[in-house]
């Protein structure tokens, strides 16, 4: 189960990266979403998928999920959740001030 | 006593949302945050004395005990980042009602402020890895914030590029985040210390180490990951790029600083030689960036990258001096860096132009300006007896006794290209003849170069005051060296 989970988040990656290197902002934007979504999914992945009782102090349990991973990515989902939302946004914005959406012609001078 | 070490990272947070709840009126906000800021800086200068007198103070959040919960530790190197951070920022809350629009004001300049402060003092003070990660993304959030502050076209196309530099870097921390949790089983700093001795294939544990450097170097602004840094720090208002400049970096290069002397030191001979190697590259690459451009703001802002190369030198090196002298850098180029764009957002204003050509003799109507401006150009080069100088000295020597000559006659060098980049600004724009249009609001750039005066007085006194504060240094860095004093007061074994 792990090494399917970190293929997919490695294509997940891939793509991402691949969607980052365009130069349409909103490409761009679906690629950093992509990878964040290959970041948790590899964090998850990571401490190992494991089966059992719910973390509780309770006796006579053995096996149980690790619930450390889970609360880090809740967490970190919540941040890529509003910074790819102030990113649209900024986005956005950027296109109806710069009068296109090219990152080639976004390049500027030292002097404005 | 145990839970005033929450008050610098909770203070701010709750000052923000008042000040965004009272963003109406723009004077009420202006004088509430002012005071606040004032009181702030008393606090934690009083926190700072008492850690100092009687050692690090760790506070265990919700208290759970170490590995398990979420530390924060006030250690003196930590408070002493803090205590300066809040000094630049209460300098920049009396500088930002002049140069600020009305509008930028309103627009919840204040709330982000206060944001930013509390996202870099928390990051200061977090004993947690992943902790340190949500921190960075709170300071970063706040500085999205800042860096659109007045909605111009350059300062969203450079915005854009910053945001996604920033975002990549913070979803690879995850991920050496995650890389970490699997080998060791812990996100606490201390513990991680203590779990690194015994886990066995220390080459994953290296590669990992190189992997969380990057994601710093990004935040840092190492070669050869600065170039985003430039363009973004030039296009926002004069204090937001001072409080960037000041603060923003030196994050990311406390950041190696802790990791690199706590953590991932048990094969120095090839990370900490990579980071000789990139040092001095950071020095060379900032100073002809500085060497290559006519816009003053440019000028400034490609200095700071050379400081970074100063700061990871001493990491490199790897010596109780050299680190040493990587902290009082540390500190005198927070100060110095504040006062530098201070002084060249008053000139800019007084200019009305950023392109050198086209001023001069600025200094026959602002002496003031100018020569506090001279001072600190002497300052930031490490001329004697100032506190650039101290730092160097003491970097230099550790480069010496490792026998690491390129490395010391390239940071010489570039100290000296620094001075010559500052001395342009002075030569070109300060002397020579009156320029015309000249602006004539002889009060607000009085009232602009105030913030900077303080800012040049404090860095003075960091380096002829060197005797009263290089102890407290010198214990800070044998703390980093011995590592056994930050693991055993946060793990209280």
């Amino acid at each position: 189960m792990e090494i399917i989970l970190t293929v997919l988040a490695s294509i997940l990656f891939s793509t991402g990266i691949y969607n980052l290197l365009q130069k349409q902002l909103l490409r761009i934007i679906v690629g950093t979403v992509l990878i964040s979504h290959g970041a948790h999914l590899f964090l998850l992945t990571m401490s190992q998928v494991k089966r059992g009782a719910p973390p509780l102090l309770v006796d006579d349990v053995s096996s149980y999920t690790d619930p450390l991973p889970q609360a880090l990515i809740l967490t970190a989902i919540v941040i890529s959740f509003g910074v790819t939302s102030f990113l649209l946004v900024l986005a956005y914005r950027t296109y109806t001030l710069n009068k296109t959406d090219n990152m080639e012609e976004m390049r500027g001078s030292d002097y404005d | 006593m145990i839970n005033l070490i929450y008050l610098p990272i909770v203070l701010p947070l709750l000052a923000s949302v008042i000040a965004a709840l009272l963003t109406k009126n723009t004077n009420i906000t202006r004088l509430f945050s002012q005071i606040t800021s004032v009181v702030f800086l008393i606090f934690v200068g009083g926190l700072a004395f008492y850690i100092f007198q009687n050692g690090t103070i760790v506070g265990q959040a919700g208290g759970w005990a170490a590995p398990y919960g979420i530390s924060i530790v006030g250690d003196p190197l930590a408070i002493l980042l803090v205590l300066t951070t809040n000094i630049i920022g209460t300098a920049a809350i009396f500088y930002a009602p002049k140069v600020l629009e009305e509008k930028q004001e309103r627009f919840y300049f204040y709330a982000l402020y206060f944001l930013l402060i509390a996202g870099v003092s928390g990051a200061f003070m977090t004993g947690d890895l992943f902790n340190l990660f949500v921190f960075f993304e709170v300071l970063l959030m706040a500085s999205y914030g800042l860096i659109v502050l007045g909605n111009g076209k350059a300062q969203l196309r450079e915005s854009f590029k910053y945001v996604l530099f920033n975002l990549f870097s913070s979803m690879l921390f995850i991920v050496s985040v995650a890389y970490i949790y699997a080998i060791t089983g812990t996100v606490n700093l201390a513990h991680l210390a203590e779990r690194i001795e015994t886990v066995e294939q220390q080459g994953i544990l290296t590669a990992v180490g190189m992997i969380l450097f990057f994601v710093f170097a990004v935040k840092a602004a190492v070669f050869p990951l600065y170039y985003w840094l430039p363009n973004s720090y030039v296009v926002p208002n004069p204090v937001v790029s001072a409080l960037f400049g000041a603060l923003l970096t030196k994050v990311g290069i406390y950041s190696i600083i802790r990791v690199y002397t706590l953590i991932f030191v048990h094969e120095t001979a090839i990370t900490h030689s990579i980071f000789i190697w990139l040092a001095m590259f950071t020095m060379l690459f900032g100073v002809i960036g500085a060497l290559s451009t006519h816009n003053v703001k440019l000028i400034v802002t490609y200095n700071i990258i050379p400081a970074v190369g100063f700061m990871l030198m001493g990491i490199g090196l790897y010596t109780p001096e050299a680190i040493a002298g990587s902290v009082y850098y540390l500190m005198h180029d927070m100060v110095i860096k504040g006062a530098l764009f201070f002084l060249i957002g008053a000139l800019v204003i007084a200019a009305g132009t950023k392109d050198l050509r086209q001023m001069s003799g600025v200094i026959q109507k602002y002496p003031l300006l100018g020569w506090i401006f001279f001072i600190a150009s002497l300052i930031l080069a490490g001329v004697p007896p100032f506190s650039g100088f101290i730092g160097k000295i003491l970097l230099l020597e550790g480069g010496l006794r490792q026998e690491e000559f390129l490395l010391v006659i390239v940071a010489l060098l570039s100290s000296l290209l620094i001075l010559l980049s500052m001395m342009r600004i002075f030569v070109y724009g300060f002397w020579g003849e009156l320029m015309d249009g000249l602006s004539n609001e002889t009060k607000r750039i009085r009232q602009l170069t105030i913030p900077g005066v303080v800012l040049v007085g404090l860095a003075i006194f960091l380096g002829i005051g060197a005797e009263l504060v290089y102890p407290q240094i010198e214990s800070i860095s044998n703390m980093l060296y011995e590592r056994t004093d930050y693991i055993s007061s946060v793990l209280k074994e």
